[in-house]
């Protein structure tokens, strides 16, 4: 197992993520609260850009409505713990279930009648939107005044229920992404990851050496859609509260596919790089424009995207392709 | 001999045109067979429902005993039956390597296994030295061979050439030519081409169909074939004859 994770890993790159994991690792003991909910933050996009890149990144369909599973994740745990008190680690193979059923549904309906590229990206906004308005309208789980989780002061953290303090979470997102990361590298080196990658090439020229297209794209937005929901699960707790208008919104698709845009689409790193960048370049732009005293509405916003547009129009294939040529790192994907 | 492709009255119209006007034909075990006529004549239409991509509106398509026709092309690759495009469709961005992994996978489930047959195909189609390329940097007449390639490491019993001679120089033609007669030779490889380049069909191919306006007006030896008069007026116009 561990033999074949570092195939594929040149040394260089091995010991790179070594020590970048045991930084991340001890972390907590340096960093004030503000710096470890940025990096939470940090680790739930790169979490889900993984996720989201398995279908644009490796298999080449464009969703544009993940918000679906992260709302459907988040509701069926939050739900269930606050109802039954069912543990979301339980709670989790429940959201797990009804992901995959949402995402086999859009992925059958689409692929079935050959719905691919802007439409299919079409297709999956509806979808989300339905869900949105649907919520809005599901008294059992509060509608649109949203649904909220039992919060206390926690003293202790408590996993199993995943009731407490910063740095609970904060672990708990790290783990999710290098689960994620792992998960990620054994798919794409094995025949599953080498039949995504041609059909996001060529189609017809998959189909021509033998893949049956339509199981492959269905297989991935499954997975795709299950693992999302994990970072729906992660959203519930973490926050505390749900409403439709926000976890079921575009902006929350919208939001997740920019960190593997912009660090590289179809690599395993570029998600994680595109998430550190991306909200360390929010962040730092709140502070410096706080600080220069700027307060003008949407200031942020215009910098944000003009930094953007700008490491888009330089480097279309994301940060990490570039970054990791210079670097001189071999490997396939990584 | 046995017969491994049998095609029987098969049609294709595309609204009001008939592509293919009810073909009949045979290929058998270990032939090399190709299929040629002018432009518009049906053949890549008639490639197009043999591999699956098209069903015939009529006529019956059988490949080793069990009708193919109406099942799709990666049912139909399962079966044996290996292609390449008439404009070659190469993954772009993988590696040369990576692209005859992919085919070799179909029989495989192991990567290592696929890797190792890969590198065998790519050796007997000298792109071995290339195979850490990106397939959108290859000059055509590697992307030729590495579609072939591709086509090969799925392992099939028949092998449809779609004008893989195409833009190649004379000295490319007669590489491929030499490379296919010996896969034909050593694996008893069944292949069935259509080609323009007469070069390669003549050295090439043991019979040849002609078609002309979805149908076959002729068919036998290619040295047979060329002299035939329907022929000649099918490519030149009758009045010239």
């Amino acid at each position: 197992m561990i033999a074949r994770l570092a195939e594929n890993v040149s040394p260089r790159a091995a010991t790179a993520l070594v020590l970048l994991l045991l930084a991340l690792l001890v972390a907590p003991w340096f960093a004030n609260d503000y710096l470890l909910t940025v990096l939470i933050l940090i680790f739930y996009f790169a979490y889900t850009g993984q996720a989201w890149n398995i279908m644009m990144g490796f298999t080449g369909q464009l969703s544009l409505g993940h918000a679906i599973y992260i709302g459907l994740g988040a509701y069926t745990t939050a739900v269930l713990f606050s109802f039954s008190g069912i543990s979301p680690w339980l709670g989790s193979f429940a959201a797990i279930l009804v992901t995959v059923l949402c995402g086999a549904m859009i992925g059958f309906l689409a692929f079935r009648f050959r719905v691919s590229g802007v439409y299919f990206a079409i297709l999956t906004i509806a979808f989300a939107e339905f869900a949105r308005i649907g919520f809005d309208h599901l008294s059992y789980v509060g509608g649109s005044a949203g649904f909220f989780l039992p919060v206390a002061n926690y003293t202790q953290s408590d996993l199993w229920t995943l009731r407490g303090k910063p740095i609970m979470f904060y672990y708990l997102s790290l783990g999710m992404t290098v689960a994620a990361v792992v998960m990620c590298h054994i798919m794409i080196s094995s025949r599953l990851g080498y039949f995504w990658l041609a059909i996001r090439e060529d189609e017809e020229a998959a189909r021509a050496v033998g893949i049956n297209t339509f199981r492959y794209k269905l297989i991935a937005v499954v997975i795709s859609a299950a693992m999302t929901s994990l970072a729906g699960v992660f959203f519930a707790f973490y926050y505390n509260n749900l409403f439709p208008e926000e976890v079921f919104s575009i902006n929350r698709s919208i939001e997740l596919i920019l960190a593997p845009i912009f660090g590289g689409l179809g690599t395993l790193f570029g998600p994680i790089l595109g998430a550190f960048m991306l909200t360390g370049l929010a962040e730092t732009l709140t502070t410096t424009l706080a600080a220069l005293g700027v307060d003008v509405p949407g200031a942020k916003q215009v910098f944000y995207g003009i930094c953007l547009l700008l490491v888009i129009t330089v480097l279309p294939d994301g940060v990490w392709p570039w970054l990791y040529r210079r670097l001189g790192l071999a490997g396939r994907c990584e | 001999m046995s017969t491994l492709l049998s095609i029987d009255g098969i049609s294709k119209r595309f609204r009001g045109l008939v592509a293919v006007d009810r073909l009949s034909f045979q290929v058998d075990q270990g032939d090399i067979f190709a299929v040629i006529g002018p432009n518009g004549a049906g053949k890549t239409t008639l490639f197009n429902m043999i591999a699956g991509v098209f069903s015939p509106d009529g006529g019956t398509i059988v490949l080793s005993g069990e009708r193919i026709n109406g099942l799709s092309p990666d049912q139909i690759c399962h079966r044996g039956v290996g292609r390449t495009f008439q404009i070659v469709r190469p993954f772009p961005a993988l590696s040369v390597e990576d692209n005859v992994i992919v085919a070799a996978l179909l029989h495989r489930h192991l990567v290592p296994d696929a890797r190792a047959h890969a590198g065998e195909v790519l050796r007997q189609l000298y792109l071995y030295d290339k195979r850490a390329q990106r397939a959108s940097g290859l000059t055509l007449p590697d992307r030729k061979r590495l579609e072939l390639a591709r086509a090969l490491a799925t392992d099939p019993k028949l092998l449809l050439l779609d004008e893989v001679m195409a833009g190649l120089r004379p000295t490319e033609t007669d590489r491929m030519v030499s490379i296919l007669k010996e896969l034909n030779r050593s694996r008893g490889l069944t292949i069935l081409l259509i080609e323009h380049v007469m070069r390669a069909v003549m050295a090439l191919a043991a019979r040849v169909l002609v078609m002309h306006h979805g149908a076959a007006i002729a068919e036998g030896a290619p040295d047979q074939v060329v002299r035939d008069r329907a022929v000649i007026e099918s490519y030149l116009g009758a009045e010239t004859v």
